[in-house]
Parts: C-alpha cells; sequence; structure tokens
C-alpha cells in the first residue's frame, strides 16, 4: 500500500516495546530513493519512536518484525553503523555537549563517515572551506560554529545545525523528527529551504511531524497517518490537508 | 613492594644480607641492602658524595619519620606497606632489559601507537638499551647551552647539591620541611634524584623545561625530589610527567615538590600522570604518595599547578599554594580519571597569608568501573590575608554505576573581607548524549571521549599546546572498556 516494492527502506510489520510496554505494533512502510515522505499522527501515536528505531537509539526492543534497509538488516547494526552507512536523524531536540566546539564535532562526525567510505579525512581548513560552501542558505554564521555543540543555541539555531549536519553528512535516508517544531515562520522557512536543496534521486526522506505547516514548503509524495502505533491511512498530499481541516480523531479513527 | 620473590632471593644471594657484609663504607656496591635504616641513609649520601649538611638533614628525616604513622584519612584502602621489605638505592631491575619492541607487551605498544609516540621514544619508553644513533644526551646538553646562555640552571638535584650547593642548602626544605608527613619525610631521608631549577632575576625561561627530557623522566626513582626557584620578576614552565604508561619496577611513588617565587616571579608546573594502575582487579599498580606544595614569598607572584592524573592504583596528591606575598596568585587545575579500580584523593590546599592574594581552584574528577575518586581541598584564610579572595570548582562525572565521586571541601575563614566560593557539580555521562555522537557516525569509545575531554576542556586548555594534545588522546584511552 505504500508504493514500490523495491525500497530503500522496508519495513515490515515492525513492533517495538519500550520498557515493556508496546508502542509500535505493525508498521508496514516502504521508501523508494528519491521519495519524500511524511510521517503525521498525534502527540503518543509513535512517531518519535519510529525515529528512534530507526536510528537504533539502545532501549527501544522490537519484538516483532523486520527493517530493511537497500536490503540490509538495519537493526542489526550499531547506531554508528547506521550513521556511517547514510542513515541520518535530525533530532527533535538537539543534545548538548558542554566545551566541544561545534566545528570540531562536525569534523570528527564527517570525518568517521569518510574513514568508512575510504575516503581520505579533511584537515582544519578544507573543513572550514566545505561548511562555508554546505551552510549556504542556512544562515549560520562562524561564531555559531565556534560555541560549544548546541550550548546556548536558540531553538532555530539547534534546529538550522542539524540541517547542516545532514548537507555535510550527505546521507541515503534522512528522518527528519519534528523538525518544525519551536520555529518561527521565517526559521521554518529557512529550514524549509535547507530540506528542499537536499532533496535528489539518491536520498530518501522521512519527515516527521505533528503539524501541516512545514508540508507547506517542503511537499511530500507520500503522507501516512500514524494512530496508536499503527499506519491508520496513507495518501497523497492533500491528506495532511484534510488533517488540518479535520483533525487526527477524524480522519485517523 | 613490587619487587618480586625471586628477585628478593637473587640479591640476597648476589649483594649480600646486610649484616654479613657491612656495608657502610663499601660504597663500591651498587645496591643497598634491603631495609631501611640510618646506615642506609648513610649509604644513599656517601654514594652521591653528599657533604655533612645533607647527611645530617637526611638522618633528622629519618629520625622523625621513625616515630610517625602513615596517614589513613584519606578515603584510600591499600594493603601495609612493609618499609623493611623494599631497596632504597639501585634495586636491580627484577628482569632483564627486553631486546627489541618484539619482546614488550602489544597492550602497551597498542597504546603507545595510539598516542602517536615515536619508535625510538617508545623503545626508551618501554626501557629498552637504547643504541648510540639516538643520543637523548646530546639534546639535553644543546638545550642545556641554551639555558646557560641566560643564566638558568637546570640540572638533576644531585648535580645541584655538587655545584650549587648553596642554593640546594638554602631552599631545600624550606617550602616542605623534612618533618612535614609521614610520605615527604621518608622522601626527604631517602630521595636519590630529581630536578633542579633555578631560574635568575628578570629572566623568562626561553623553553619549557623537560619537553625534551621525557625520556630521561622514564629512568626516575621512586623517591624524586625536585625543587625550582624563580627569582624576581622571572618567568618558568615546568612539564613533568610523560602520557606513555611506564613500566617500572616499584610500587611505591614518595615524590617531593618544592617551588618558590619571589616578587612578580612566575612558576607555571604542568603535570601528566599516567604510572601503570593495575591490572582491572587493581593489581600490581603504582602508589603515588606525592607531597607537592610551592611558596608564593614574593609581591605579586603566581604559582600554577596544573595535573592531568589518568594512571597509578592509588593517587594521594593535594599540590598547594602558600600565598604569602601581597597581591599573590595561586591556581590548581586538575583532572583526575579513575578507571576499573583505581582510586584516587587528591586536591589542593591554598593557605592565604598575604593582602589581596587569590586563588583558583578548579577540579575535573572522571570515574568510571568501580574506581572512587574523591576531591579534598582546603582554603584557609588566616587574619592577616585582608581581601583574600578563592574561586573553587568541583565537578564530578560518572561513567557507569559503580563508581564513586566524593567532594570534600575544607574552608577556614579568619578574615571578614575575605570572600571565598565553591561550586560543585556532579552528572553521569549522558546517554543522550552518547547517541547523538553515535548517530553522526562516532564510535561508542570516540563519543565517550569527545564527551569528556569536552567536561574536561577547561582545564586541558591550561596546559602548554604539545602537551594538551597529548593528554586529550589520554582522555579517550584512560576510559577504554568503560562504554559498551
Amino acid at each position: 500500500m505504500n508504493g514500490g516494492t523495491n525500497g530503500m527502506l522496508e519495513i515490515r510489520n515492525l513492533h517495538v516495546a519500550v520498557d515493556g510496554k508496546p508502542i509500535l505494533n505493525g508498521i508496514d512502510l516502504t521508501v523508494g530513493a528519491g521519495e519524500v515522505h511524511a510521517i503525521m499522527g498525534p502527540n503518543g501515536s509513535g512517531k518519535s519512536t519510529l525515529a528512534y528505531v530507526l536510528a537504533g537509539r539502545p532501549g527501544y526492543e522490537v519484538t516483532a518484525g523486520s527493517v530493511l534497509y537497500d536490503g540490509r538488516d538495519l537493526l542489526a547494526m550499531s547506531p554508528e553503523e547506521r550513521a556511517r552507512n547514510g542513515v541520518f536523524l535530525a533530532f527533535q531536540y538537539p543534545v548538548e555537549i558542554p566545551g566541544v566546539g561545534t566545528t570540531s564535532f562536525l569534523k570528527s562526525a564527517v570525518n568517521a563517515v569518510r574513514r568508512h567510505r575510504g575516503l581520505p579525512e579533511f584537515d582544519a581548513m578544507e573543513f572550514l572551506k566545505l561548511v562555508r560552501e554546505k551552510r549556504g542558505l542556512l544562515k549560520i554564521e562562524d561564531e555559531m560554529l565556534r560555541r560549544s555543540l548546541n550550548v546556548g543555541f536558540s531553538g532555530g539555531e539547534k534546529k538550522r545545525n542539524e540541517i547542516l549536519q545532514m548537507a555535510l553528512l550527505e546521507p541515503r535516508l534522512a528522518v527528519l523528527d519534528e523538525t518544525d517544531s519551536g520555529l518561527d515562520i521565517d526559521a521554518l522557512r529557512i529550514v524549509a529551504d535547507g530540506i528542499n536543496a537536499l532533496r535528489g534521486p539518491e536520498r530518501a526522506m522521512l519527515l516527521i511531524t505533528h503539524y501541516q505547516r512545514l508540508l507547506d514548503y517542503v511537499q511530500p509524495d507520500r503522507v501516512h497517518v500514524l494512530a496508536g502505533g499503527r499506519i491508520s491511512r496513507s495518501g497523497g498530499k492533500d491528506l495532511a490537508l484534510q488533517l488540518e481541516k479535520d483533525g487526527y480523531a477524524e480522519v485517523a479513527a | 613492594m613490587a619487587v618480586s620473590t625471586d628477585t628478593a632471593q637473587s640479591i640476597r644471594s648476589s649483594a649480600g644480607e646486610r649484616y654479613k657484609y657491612g656495608f657502610v663504607t663499601d660504597i663500591e656496591s651498587e645496591t643497598a641492602p634491603r631495609g631501611l635504616d640510618e646506615d642506609t641513609v648513610r649509604f644513599i649520601s656517601a654514594k652521591k658524595n653528599e657533604p655533612a649538611w645533607l647527611l645530617d638533614w637526611r638522618l633528622k628525616a629519618y629520625r622523625t619519620w621513625t616515630a610517625m604513622r602513615e596517614p589513613g584519612w584519606a578515603k584510600v584502602a591499600y594493603p601495609p606497606i612493609d618499609y623493611q621489605d623494599a631497596y632504597y638505592y639501585s634495586a636491580p631491575k627484577s628482569k632483564p632489559s627486553p631486546k627489541s619492541l618484539d619482546e614488550i607487551d602489544p597492550e602497551l605498544l597498542r597504546t603507545y601507537a595510539k598516542l602517536g609516540i615515536p619508535i625510538r621514544e617508545q623503545e626508551a619508553l618501554a626501557g629498552i638499551a637504547v643504541d648510540a644513533v639516538f643520543d637523548s644526551v646530546s639534546v639535553a646538553t644543546t638545550f642545556r647551552a641554551k639555558l646557560a646562555e641566560v643564566g638558568v640552571i637546570f640540572c638533576s638535584i644531585s648535580e645541584a647539591v655538587q655545584k650549587h650547593p648553596e642554593l640546594v642548602r638554602k631552599y631545600l626544605g624550606s617550602v616542605v620541611p623534612y618533618s612535614d608527613n609521614f610520605f615527604a619525610t621518608l622522601n626527604s631521608a631517602v630521595f636519590t634524584d630529581g630536578s633542579f631549577v633555578y631560574v635568575p632575576e628578570g629572566v623568562r625561561c626561553p623553553m619549557e623545561l623537560s619537553t625534551y627530557f621525557r625520556i630521561n623522566a622514564a629512568q626516575t626513582g621512586q623517591f624524586e625530589r625536585t625543587l625550582i626557584i624563580a627569582d624576581r620578576g622571572s618567568h618558568v614552565s615546568y612539564l613533568e610527567g610523560c602520557t606513555a604508561p611506564m613500566r617500572d619496577e616499584n610500587q611505591l611513588h614518595a615524590a617531593v615538590v618544592e617551588l618558590v617565587a619571589f616578587d612578580d616571579a612566575e612558576i607555571k608546573y604542568s603535570t601528566v600522570q599516567n604510572w601503570y594502575p593495575g591490572d582491572e582487579n587493581g593489581k600490581g599498580g603504582i602508589y603515588n604518595f606525592v607531597t607537592k606544595r610551592g611558596a608564593c614569598r614574593g609581591r605579586n607572584s603566581c604559582i600554577s599547578w596544573t595535573q592531568v592524573e589518568t594512571g597509578s592504583a592509588i593517587t594521594w596528591k593535594y599540590p598547594s599554594c602558600i600565598l604569602q606575598g601581597e597581591n599573590s596568585v595561586g591556581k590548581f587545575y586538575s583532572i583526575a580519571i579513575v578507571n576499573n579500580r583505581q582510586q584516587a584523593d587528591t586536591g589542593t590546599k591554598m593557605i592565604h597569608i598575604g593582602k589581596n592574594t587569590r586563588s583558583t581552584i578548579v577540579s575535573k574528577g572522571i570515574s568510571a568501573g568501580r574506581a572512587q575518586n574523591t576531591y579534598r581541598g582546603l582554603v584557609r584564610i588566616l587574619p592577616g590575608a585582608a581581601n583574600a579572595r578563592n574561586h573553587t570548582q568541583c565537578d564530578s562525572l560518572l561513567i557507569g554505576d559503580r563508581c564513586g565521586a566524593h567532594t570534600i571541601p575544607y574552608i577556614e575563614t579568619r578574615n571578614r573581607s575575605a570572600r571565598v566560593e565553591h561550586e560543585a557539580t556532579t552528572s553521569k555521562i549522558g546517554d543522550d548524549q552518547l547517541f547523538y555522537c553515535r548517530q553522526r557516525g562516532l564510535s561508542a569509545e570516540d563519543s565517550l571521549s569527545l564527551i569528556v575531554n569536552g567536561f574536561c576542556k577547561q582545564v586541558l586548555q591550561e596546559l602548554p599546546m604539545e602537551f594538551a594534545v597529548e593528554a586529550q588522546k589520554l582522555v579517550g584511552i584512560s576510559l577504554e572498556g568503560s562504554v559498551g
């Protein structure tokens, strides 16, 4: 029901529990290369759990089902293996790491991925050049990059920093967890422009969002409604508009 | 003690038992017999051809020591040490020197490689007899000539006793008296070597001292004695220790370091201590019981201690400042990392005597495994220390749930105009921080190292540049195996 059978990401009958409590109760979802899918749903429907399970966060127990990524068993990989193989999660709440400069963190991450791909590591100068090229529309100044990672960043700065990381790491599968939350309209536009700039035929994206407003700027190929740990409806971008108009209770029931 | 039974037996047969051969005059022998009494002290002094005043000083120390008791107040536990079952002069190696790196523990080599230590230095650190091509002595000589040009004296304390007896006599024991404490008093009786530095008036020492002597430092004994004097308006930065884990035969290390700073002088003393911590069960590690103290005697003088303590089974160490001169400044920056079964009880003492004296204490303690880490610090403001200021910040980071962190500040203020501030935090390393780093492609260990280095940054940036780079790597290596 979710498009092609040879997706980059194939989630089959995925059941997940946290502390013994079932959160996801049989998710089926296929996302092909070049596609952008939106996952919408009310609070507590399991949206963030899905994002974390795909990224491999410890503490999320898969009780049944499977996830294939480029035909490989994603769930058997460690979080860093997934990242190095092109799975990226833009965090809803980016984590603060005091004393670790933002640039030096970004460089460590990019070089970890490059090492994995057999590419030479960037030195400080090369990396700075890359950052200046990639930050493009995101309005990220050098001053912000000199601060400790996410420490004292405004909500908008944190989210822009997530998109910058996505641009630098060039993932094949990007999961964006409520990247629009807490942003004013100008910040939302900047972030959306950043996301659109990264759309491409080789890259799949999963946009997790509570509201339809991000989808005004980033047009999804498919929209899925998550309710009670299952996908209750799927459709085109019109489904998002219908949700906005009628509410989750009506549509997802 | 660490000397094995085999060795003890071989010594008995080769060097002979104490009472069988009188050895007081037998200075041809390279080894003092096992045990400690006045004859041992005389033997050491005679071996080093010391003047009578120094022998007297050692003997006074020895006699004081026999009436002292080992301190028991630190939060460390270890089996009793038998001081008579040890060698106090040229204890022979228990094994013949390895011939090449092929004979060295691969685990040790792996660590050297991670630290990026050149092969030549690795050989020296591992105790391999170095060949003639690698002549560290000539390097030392070159630098010494450069120092001599500006009048800086930098030599071993034994050499200083011979060549500059007036300076040694004037300052030795002037900051840490021979009767100071159990371990310092033992050191005063039996110290065998260490460093001596004198920086004359108005001279800014043209290089960091001891960077180029790292290899020589591997040869230093268990009772080191260091004395640094900075005359008026001078400046010196001294680096002690080594990031590489060192092979050492002695379990007990009881060093003494004394610093003296006169008007407008500054001494910056940096240490990286990475002695063998023992295996994961705490077996076989070094006991590091050190007394370090600096006296800011002059107006506007400054002494700063920066330490990165990652090694030793037990660390007992409180580098201190006596702030006597008006406007003098004392600083203490510390990183103490303990893993597995290590125990550290470390901190500082800031004694404010003069007016407008200021002190800063920044302590970062990291505990992992089943280790115990204690910060113990004293800030004492004496009645004459008007407007004295202290700021203390103690941060503890816990990794896992079986380790401990303890903060024990002592504050004594006897002047109403003084201001003393103490801030302390304890945090657990966040799973969310680790996951965030791993989601960006960093391994669990690299993530931990990155987060802990961030936690320590305030102290790391006090280290001289090249030392700081090595210390950062060391932080990561010290915590290996503490995350899954």
